[in-house]
């Protein structure tokens, strides 16, 4: 008997801790839901404030007119639209090769244990860290100015994103290509194959899908940056359209900084519609990594 | 991969100077990324040491009047103030970004199933790839205006806490996925050992698997500080373009990356030390966040060191 009022007794005590324990849990984790709901009513609060401030000022008209200071009725950011197309189409050319290469010679020359490619690795990894408006000034002092010399055109806006996103294309190309079994080359080297001709023929067609994914990040990094295009002097307001890589341009988020300077709200909402522009831009960049991710990637 | 491969390439002539010819181009591309680090050096440190012949270090470094800009003696370069308010907008982002990313980082680890683990995570990554401008707007037409105004606050139009606040959503991402990595690497057996002594899910994480991921989650908050101290835009178009020396987060204040992107726009002189002083900024920026790199990937080493 007594024992078994023990028994029950004991059990009693454990249940009553354990409720209050269970109480503490559930508050616990309702805490943590909240912490991260956060982050996503926030995400759809700038969404819903950006679409309702803006979608009614867009519309075809807005993509194919010239900003105007006077009237934000017949506003547009037709110079900034193409100032970013040809921006990035210019950095892919600059990121692809310099990037690709950089990890290559990482991953399938340099000597791990070699003083030089530990310097190179500590330095990609201090550069992504480097807040991007110092990628402006050297931009500034070396691209615009100085030893280039260019002035605030298109190449050097081009140069001076490349040079900022590059870290981003070097560390994903480094892990799709170090995704690539050792086996592809053995077998390649085997047949008589050069280093160089396993690595083109076989080394980075494998590491395809990934390389362009971390490109394609970066370029949607590059496209959303507005501090290092502003201390660089590019335009905020072009009533014209760049028309080679050495003249002066603007880009989307400096029309968007333009428009939302001003304190009319017919202006900021010209600046709502052209964050819609610059995040269906976003979008569709997204949605091609993501395609070329599921379409294209191997399992070995 | 790591483990040094045995040397099967054949020696033949004609294709062994190709062959290093190839070796030497990928070599230049990847001294691409020192030049870079180099250049970013020489190019503030130029204009920088120019800027302290005219203006004494001891005045910049610990001067607390900041009026770069403005044009004849009232014109004082003490950097203090702007410090102090970079400073001061990065621990109000911190306030929202540590609790609410560590959170996230626990629930994410911790609570949720695989597949919800899988599915959220990325739309938290898709806040971090919103372009800054878009939050600087956010800020500036929603956050100030019809929040903060909303909740009876006397705030201007341009003010610390409503950048601020949103600078710390802008590293809240950071924050999340980064500690969440780190809680991710304490192995399972630490886990199964607390459970099956009878510690509840909130016991495991807070007294079991949190301590042994603190230097990661350390890692995560000082990449989230680095993050916030160097942000441009948001302090730009919502903090307001002048510096204040005050606890007030109702007043206008702008960091050191804002002060570089409006005084480069602004027409000066590049002889003067108004242009030099933009430099002198970067300068500080740079090294500052050097810093709390070098600090993060300290924390990161120690917690790999443990694990793996």
């Amino acid at each position: 008997m007594n024992t078994v009022a023990e028994a029950s007794l004991s059990r009693k005590v454990v249940e009553r801790a354990s409720t209050g324990q269970r109480t503490r849990d559930l508050m616990f984790r309702l805490a943590l839901l909240a912490s991260l709901s956060m982050g996503f009513v926030v995400l759809a609060a700038l969404v819903i404030d950006v679409v309702s401030d803006g979608a009614s000022k867009l519309s075809l008209d807005f993509l194919t007119s010239f900003p105007s200071r006077i009237s934000p009725e017949n506003t547009g950011v037709e110079s900034a639209l193409i100032g970013t197309v040809y921006l990035m189409i210019l950095c892919a050319l600059f990121i692809v090769p310099v990037g690709v290469a950089t990890a290559v010679y990482l991953e399938e020359y340099a000597n791990r244990e070699s003083r030089l490619s530990r310097l190179i690795e500590v330095n990609i990894q201090n550069l992504a860290a480097v807040p991007s408006v110092v990628y402006g000034i050297l931009g500034l002092a070396f691209i615009v100015r100085g030893p280039l010399g260019l002035g605030p055109v298109l190449l050097a806006g081009a140069l001076t994103l490349g040079l900022l996103v590059l870290p981003v294309v070097i560390i994903v190309s480094r892990e799709a290509i170090r995704a690539v079994p050792s086996s592809i080359r053995e077998g390649s080297l085997a047949l008589g194959a050069t280093q160089w001709q396993t690595i083109w023929k076989h080394v980075l067609p494998g590491a395809l899908p990934g390389v362009a994914t971390g490109v394609i990040l970066a370029l949607s990094r590059a496209i959303g940056e507005t501090a290092p295009l502003l201390v660089i002097g590019a335009a905020t307001f072009a009533r014209f359209n760049p028309e080679g890589i050495t003249d002066r341009f603007t880009a989307m988020p400096l029309a968007i900084f333009e428009f939302i300077s001003d304190a009319d709200t017919d202006f900021r909402a010209a600046g709502a519609a052209a964050i819609l522009v610059l995040l269906a831009l976003l979008v569709v960049m997204n949605a091609g990594a993501i395609f070329l991710r599921n379409r294209y990637e191997r399992k070995w | 991969m790591g483990a040094p491969r045995p040397d099967l390439y054949r020696k033949r002539t004609r294709r062994s100077t190709g062959e290093a010819a190839i070796r030497y181009a990928l070599l230049a591309a990847a001294l691409i990324s020192i030049l870079t680090t180099t250049g970013i050096v020489i190019s503030l440190l130029e204009e920088t040491v120019k800027f302290f012949g005219h203006v004494g270090i001891g005045d910049y470094l610990f001067g607390t009047k900041w009026t770069p800009l403005s044009g004849g003696r009232s014109q004082s370069f003490g950097v203090v103030p702007l410090v102090f308010d970079t400073l001061y907008l990065t621990g109000i982002g911190l306030l929202v970004a540590v609790p609410f990313g560590v959170g996230s980082a626990i629930y994410l680890s911790e609570y949720a199933s695989p597949r919800v683990r899988k599915t959220l995570k990325p739309i938290l990554e898709v806040l971090s790839g919103v372009p800054t401008i878009v939050f600087g707007y956010f800020a500036l037409t929603f956050v100030t205006p019809t929040i903060l105004k909303g909740l009876g606050l006397e705030v201007g139009s341009f003010n610390a806490l409503s950048a601020g606040l949103v600078l710390g959503v802008l590293v809240l991402p950071t924050i999340a996925t980064v500690a969440d990595d780190a809680l991710g690497a304490v192995p399972g057996s630490l886990r199964e050992g607390a459970f099956g002594l009878g510690a509840s899910r909130m016991q495991v994480s807070l007294r079991v698997v949190f301590p042994a991921a603190l230097s990661g989650v350390v890692a995560a908050l000082v990449l989230g500080a680095s993050r916030a101290i160097g942000e441009t835009v948001i302090i730009l178009v919502a903090g307001g373009q002048t510096t204040n020396l005050t606890l007030d987060p109702a007043q206008a204040m702008q960091n050191m990356a804002a002060f570089i992107a409006a005084a480069s726009r602004a027409d000066i002189p590049t002889s003067g030390p108004e242009y030099g002083a933009i430099f002198a900024v970067g300068t500080t920026l740079f090294l500052m966040t050097l810093l709390l790199n070098a600090i993060s990937i300290r924390f990161v080493r120690k917690y790999r060191q443990v694990y793996e």
